[in-house]
């Protein structure tokens, strides 16, 4: 054996070695080797410093159980804290560091926290660091946050990207150990679909039926419900840093669940137990036959059971040295004396290992034999194995519990979520062989530890219980043992057994702490996927969206959609563009793509009784041709949503809905037809992203749309009026579908088209109206002009608003039911002292008016007492000035007076006039020209 | 320097008592902080408070810690103030450091109608006294620089800002007011789980419990997301579904987010505990549930979220997932009122968001058993507020729990 | 969780959403007045343990409004069936 390498065996590539660094020291392993047994291959026994009070660590385990051995991988933005070392595959050029220590591994300033451990015990935050008061969070807690943690997070966007994917089966084995392989092999021979996942890398060839999917470096890290498992795939962390997806989020659909995931050593408990080179006995047989790595020259066995016995042979086989076998065990078992004399090695039954000795890694062991005389023995490595707990964690992500076996000395499974079988060690089965219970050697001077990432200690439990803390639930809250990265898969149960030394209760009562979802950490970036930066959400196009972009608008994100803001010349800001464009539509003409609006199409016999169900005013007497505006309300009797239906024939609607609201009138239409009124004849559909839907307003609009309008058409003021709606042909056949409705209260028309038609239909519209100087305009201009009219929008349609509040009481029919109408009548909802719509504008007529700002009577004091309302909407009008809408308390009998509009979060404190809301061509003679 | 070898046990483990002047149902947040405000600024006699499990296993030990009073509308605001100020004299009075930590909540927007909406918010604050700020795209990139302003899906534009917001540490909640109840004399029992509500004559006289019988004068009902199954004991039904609601911490790391920052574009918050983990939660599951727990769909959401907003946070590991019973109500804010049998108080309603205001429940309810009146700064949460239409809902979505 | 839709078969709950109890009925007096019924059925809930009969709808599916038998104690789900 050169070095801590075996001359032979180990499942690692000897053919292929690997260059990486730690530490800024460069190293050499093989294909296969984990960053953790390449470094005890090299001889490193100290991977990092513990938490609390900075002692040296090395490594415990060979999985990811791991609590000591955690270190930041890679660098820059790539890099990533609190990695177990025992879980990463090295690759050529990878580079790790030790974390938590300063300024370097070795001399760790900040190990001076171990001699002030006293002080330190559980719970020390709670009971100091509070006078004087302000000191908490000026001084003492930036100490203690910086303290806190035990890597540091790259503090740059991650730039890996991750996959999700879905697998279906009828069988999940998790776990591909002797007792997985067989689970999924005699699966796969029923003839049925099997997944099976393991966590670790293959690193021996595996022989599965093609019926079996083997997922290999793969995490079943949660049970949900309906049979949902979720699994975290490592795609390439095992390889150099690529542009190829690191990992992958698979959820996988199963019928049914083995979990086939063995069991997980526990250390013992007895003094400096965390010191490098003690390490689990099953991890040290581990090391030598996976990788080929013997973690010591001369061990110390400590043991109470047989299971761990078998690493006799094993430490035998690669060479290294064994002084002796001590078991806690009074009288220790045949096998063990057997396997122990033929490896020419002492037993010390009935004795137990006080404590490791060494400085900064283990150099001897402190044993306390049965007579109760003491010796010591040189070693460089101690394994010790206190018994094996099934590794049920998945089993208590539902409501089951854990249960005690009172014969096996640990937990084993108890309810299971649906459709879950555990079997082989899982299951409890071939372990804790001959076991006798030793949780820790006694009370020692010098710290026992039982959590070994959060540094806590058997004093700490006893001090808990004496707190009063004697749940296990209360212990673990405030010692914070078992809530490090490892979970407490090492300590929890060493736990629960001292408390229950402590309390005099035994476990059942003293509980269990239920594991919770993920079973080891996932990273955020797996779970969010790959809809991250401008993916997080789709982007809707409206059908003219590169006319837009040709005519150079500036877009902005309405909901999902993409919509023109405004469509800035040479030198404007978005200002002077949207006041161009208001000005040019009530002169000339413009257009506006409202495809956004939501559109239902809705038919059959019972249309019209089913729009008299959810709107609020009348639509049965609504002739065929004829548009009218609706207002839905919810059942509570407060406004959903307004907009227009058009009459398109005797069984035919269209309404239109706000842009936010399209996705749930839709549904609420479904849930009214489906469940309230399933006696009516209707059927609808959305058709928002079927047409795409214009708006040409202005004193020219129609002279512009004539050009357009397929004969015979009569698109005439006496043919076709205000509110009037028809299906007809464009340019020449294209079907299209006109409706004479306006929003900015000009002579305006909407037409929609197929909405693969959108850009065209846009480009012939600029041509038309070439002539009167049309322009397109955006959501900017559009909203200057709907303010400027008094319309009600999203701002007034908040959701905490009545028909009253927005002057639309008018529309609540007395006559027949409708959805909202019971309600809708609650005094509460009708007064007039609620806020209720009016308009604004400045008293100097200049100062700007914003939305958000609350509203005061004049000279009363800026307290909440006095406050009577709010601006929902406010404009800077070309032609009017500043204009707002608000919601005023007893708003519309107060037309004329003055009222302060109070905005201190922007610095704004001015006086405006009450005035109607139609700031502009307030008779709507415009609408009918 | 002893190890604290000299620390009495943190409470007494009382034996119930056959008969009490005020009983509480419910050791979490709502209970303890009632039945120590009674204990300390009322005289109504023997005081009980019943908990079915381990103290603390319920919301208050599972929380996101987070606290503020940047609430919107007239019924909330002071009442969350009241919140704020008792949590800032709150080590002083308990005696036991909470570790409150104002560092700031940040509601980030992302649209100006979104700005203007904050603005709205930020105003109301401001005339009930309370602090807020609005900050523009430049200040708060100077203040926050490592949220995603130049390649996000919706344009990061500002934050409303209220500094003196922030965080606690919620399992010393708990114990400081199980603690400082104890020590005025209340009988803290747990494993104590009410079966039944017994009433004669149209009053309350008692409950049944695991533990026996229990005679009361009065009883407060402060049980959270099993607020109607209490009810049910006692005849009436409550505008509260029972939701899911799941949140996340992940490995510890060095400091990394100073700040509380919420997300505008999705549902999405965080902070960062002393211990070094990512705080962090987002929206209910969004069906009915009383397993405490919820589904794959919402974690994958929230996350998306958090990487969205923060994308440094991509590398940071999940390291526990939990999930808890929230009691939504029909408007979205809580219910402290007389219940419609006599001499029996409700306490609940809080939908997720109850840790912030575990001091104001304690300090109003306790004012109602006491007085029985309503503290002026509760006055609005009445019961019949909903078949009234005087609903306080800040989100605007009406009689719909799951969408508050 | 999933949820057996009658037109789609078994689907992930995040294609549906959850609104209400199903175990209410819409008064069928017109609506005249806000009688205690109408506010009993909007807002008041029985919100108990155990099996529960709620309304879902397939919203990234087929639309269709489903009655879902479901114990909210362990979201295990009984029945589905239309309207």
């Amino acid at each position: 054996m050169s070095g801590f390498r075996t001359a032979t065996g180990g499942l690692i590539d000897r053919a292929k070695p690997v260059n990486f660094r730690f530490d800024g020291k460069n190293y050499q392993g093989y294909a296969g080797d984990t960053l953790a047994s390449a470094l005890l291959a090299n001889g490193v026994k100290i991977v990092g410093r513990s938490f609390k009070y900075h002692r040296p660590r090395g490594i415990l385990s060979a999985g990811s159980e791991e609590p000591n051995a955690l270190v930041e991988l890679r660098t820059g933005a790539h890099r990533e804290p609190n990695t177990r070392a025992t879980m990463a595959e090295i690759y050529n050029g990878l580079e790790a560091s030790s974390q938590n220590r300063f300024p370097s591994l070795k001399f760790d300033a900040l190990a001076v926290n171990d001699l002030f451990s006293p002080f330190f015990a559980a719970g020390f935050y709670y009971k100091t660091f509070m006078w004087p008061a302000k000191f908490w969070e000026k001084f003492y807690e930036p100490m203690i946050r910086r303290a806190a943690g035990l890597g540091r997070n790259a503090g740059l966007p991650d730039p890996d990207s991750y996959e999700k994917t879905t697998e279906f089966c009828d069988v999940l084995v998790i776990g591909a150990g002797a007792d997985g392989m067989r689970a999924a092999r005699e699966a796969a021979a029923s003839g049925v679909r099997v997944v099976l996942c393991d966590e670790n890398a293959p690193l021996a060839p595996v022989d599965l039926p093609d019926r079996v999917k083997f997922l290999p470096r793969t995490t079943v890290f949660a049970v949900y419900d309906g049979g949902t498992y979720a699994a975290l795939e490592r795609l390439t962390d095992h390889l150099p840093v690529s542009s190829a997806p690191r990992q992958r989020l698979t959820k996988i659909i199963a019928g049914r669940c083995i979990l086939a995931t063995g069991a997980l050593e526990r250390p013992m408990v007895f003094g400096h137990n965390d010191k490098p080179g003690v390490m689990l006995a099953g991890a040290v047989a581990t090391y030598i036959t996976r990788y080929g790595v013997a973690p010591g020259r001369n061990v110390v066995l400590f043991l109470n059971n047989d299971d761990a016995a078998g690493l006799i042979p094993v430490v035998v086989s690669a060479g290294l040295a064994i002084s002796s076998v001590v078991d806690s065990r009074e009288k220790s078992s045949d096998l063990v004396y057997q396997l122990a004399r033929e490896a020419g090695a002492p037993v010390f039954a009935g004795a137990v290992i006080t404590r490791a000795l060494g400085c900064q890694s283990v150099k001897g062991a402190e044993i306390r034999l049965h007579g109760g005389t003491t010796l010591r023995l040189p070693c460089d490595l101690v394994a010790t194995s206190g018994g094996f707990n099934p590794n049920i964690a998945l089993t208590s992500h539902f409501d089951g519990k854990p249960v005690w076996d009172d014969a096996l000395y640990t937990f084993v499974p108890g309810k299971l979520p649906p459709g879950m079988e555990v079997v082989g060690k899982a299951a409890g089965q071939g372990i804790n062989i001959n076991i006798k219970p030793c949780w820790h050697v006694g009370a020692y001077p010098g710290k026992s530890f039982v959590d070994f990432q959060n540094d806590v200690t058997l004093k700490d439990i006893k001090l808990a219980h004496q707190e009063g803390f004697s749940s296990v639930e209360h212990v673990k809250r405030y010692t914070t043992l078992g809530m490090a990265t490892d979970q407490g898969k090492t300590a929890n149960v060493n736990a629960l057994a001292i408390l229950t030394e402590v309390t005099g209760k035994p476990i059942p009562e003293t509980g269990t702490t239920r594991f919770r979802p993920p079973y080891t950490p996932v990273a955020l970036g797996a779970l969010a996927g790959p809809h991250k930066g401008k993916h997080f959400k789709p982007t809707r196009l409206a059908p003219t969206h590169e006319f837009s972009q040709a005519q150079g608008a500036v877009f902005v994100e309405t909901g999902l959609w993409l919509r023109a803001q405004y469509y800035p010349r040479p030198g404007e800001d978005w200002l002077a563009a949207a006041q161009r464009e208001v000005n040019t539509v009530r002169n000339h003409v413009g257009i506006c793509d409202v495809t956004t609006l939501g559109k239902i199409d809705i038919q059959g016999p019972d249309a019209a009784k089913f729009l008299e169900c959810v709107y609020t005013n009348s639509w049965t007497n609504l002739a065929v041709g004829r548009v009218r505006y609706g207002l839905m309300l919810r059942e509570d009797g407060f406004v959903m949503d307004d907009g227009t239906t058009a009459r398109l024939g005797e069984q035919h609607f269209v309404m239109t809905t706000t842009t936010a609201n399209a996705a749930k009138v839709m549904q609420h239409l479904e849930f009214c037809s489906q469940v309230l009124w399933p006696e009516l004849d209707v059927s609808f559909i959305s058709v928002t992203d079927q047409w795409a839907q214009i708006a040409v307003a202005g004193p020219d609009s129609r002279a512009t749309l004539a050009k357009l309008v397929d004969a015979p058409f009569d698109i005439s003021n006496e043919a076709f009026p205000y509110m009037g709606c028809a299906e007809l042909t464009v340019c020449g056949g294209t079907a299209a579908r006109l409706f004479r409705i306006s929003f900015s209260g000009e002579l305006a028309y909407e037409i929609a088209v197929p909405a693969r038609y959108g850009n065209a239909l846009a480009e012939k519209l600029m041509e038309a109206g070439a002539e009167f100087g049309i322009v397109p305009y955006g959501t900017e201009a559009l909203g200057i002009m709907r303010i400027e009219k008094g319309h009600a929008a999203g701002p007034e349609l908040n959701g905490q608003t009545t028909a009253h509040d927005l002057g639309l009481h008018k529309l609540l029919s007395k006559k027949k039911d409708f959805i909202g109408r019971a309600l809708a009548a609650r005094p509460a909802l009708t007064e007039a002292s609620r806020p209720t719509l009016v308009g604004l504008k400045p008293v100097d007529g200049l100062t700007v008016l914003r939305a958000g700002s609350h509203l005061l009577p004049l000279g009363a004091e800026a307290v909440a007492a006095n406050d009577q309302g709010h601006i929902a909407s406010a404009a800077r009008s070309p032609s009017l000035g500043p204009i707002a809408l608000a919601l005023l308390a007893n708003g519309p009998a107060r037309i004329g007076e003055q009222i302060r509009v109070y905005d201190p979060v922007r610095n704004g404190d001015t006086l405006a006039e009450i005035v109607n809301p139609v700031h502009y061509d307030p008779s709507g003679s415009r609408l009918h020209a | 320097m002893r190890g604290h070898a000299g620390w009495a046990p943190a409470w007494r483990k009382a034996e119930p008592a056959p008969q009490y002047d005020v009983v509480i149902i419910g050791g979490g947040g709502g209970g303890l902080s009632t039945a120590y405000y009674l204990a300390k600024n009322h005289n109504v006699g023997r005081i009980a408070v019943l908990e079915k499990g381990w103290l603390g296993n319920g919301s208050i030990g599972r929380n996101t810690t987070i606290i503020r009073s940047n609430y919107g509308l007239p019924g909330n605001i002071p009442f969350y103030e009241l919140s704020m100020k008792l949590w800032e004299g709150l080590e002083q009075d308990i005696n036991y450091n909470a570790m409150v930590s104002q560092r700031g909540v940040f509601n980030i927007y992302h649209s100006d109608a979104q700005r203007d909406a904050f603005a709205r918010r930020g105003n109301a604050m401001r005339l009930h006294g309370v602090d807020a700020e609005l900050l523009d795209r430049e200040q708060l990139r100077r203040e926050i620089p490592y949220l995603d302003y130049d390649n996000a899906r919706f344009p990061v534009q500002g934050a409303l800002v209220q500094r003196r917001g922030g965080t606690v540490r919620h399992d010393a909640v708990a114990w400081g007011y199980a603690r400082a109840a104890d020590r005025r004399g209340v009988d803290i029992i747990e494993n104590c789980e009410v079966t039944g509500i017994i009433q004669e004559n149209g009053a309350v006289t008692g409950v049944e419990t695991t533990r026996g019988r229990i005679g009361a004068g009065k009883i407060g009902i402060a049980v959270a997301g099993s607020s109607s199954l209490l009810a049910n004991m006692a005849g009436f039904r409550l505008p509260i579904e029972s939701h899911a609601l799941q949140a996340f911490v992940t490995e510890g790391l060095k400091p990394l987010i100073d700040n509380v920052i919420t997300f505008g574009a999705g549902h999405f918050y965080i902070s960062q505990s002393d211990k070094g983990g990512l705080v962090f939660g987002g929206d209910i599951d969004g069906y009915n549930s009383y397993a405490a727990r919820g589904n794959l769909p919402t974690v994958e959401d929230v996350c998306e979220g958090g990487v969205a907003l923060v994308p440094m946070i991509g590398r940071a590991r999940l390291l526990r997932s939990w999930g808890g019973i929230m009691d939504m109500t029909m408007d979205g804010s809580p219910i402290i009122d007389f219940a419609p049998v006599k001499n029996l108080f409700l306490n609940a309603g809080w939908c997720y968001g109850g840790f912030k205001a575990v001091p104001a429940m304690g300090h109003c309810f306790a004012h109602l058993i006491a007085r029985e009146a309503p503290h002026e700064v509760a006055a609005a949460y009445r019961l019949d507020r909903f078949a009234e239409g005087k609903l306080i809902d800040e989100k605007g979505v009406g009689a719909q729990p799951n969408l508050h | 969780m999933r949820i057996p839709c009658p037109h789609c078969g078994p689907r992930g709950v995040e294609e549906f959403l959850y609104t209400q109890d199903a175990e209410v009925t819409r008064p069928k007096d017109g609506g005249a007045a806000p009688t205690k019924e109408w506010t009993d059925y909007v807002y008041m809930r029985d919100n108990l343990k155990g099996p529960r009969k709620e309304y879902w709808y397939h919203s990234t599916g087929c639309h269709a409004w489903l009655v879902v038998t479901r114990d909210v104690s362990t979201h295990e789900i009984l029945k589905v069936e239309l309207p």
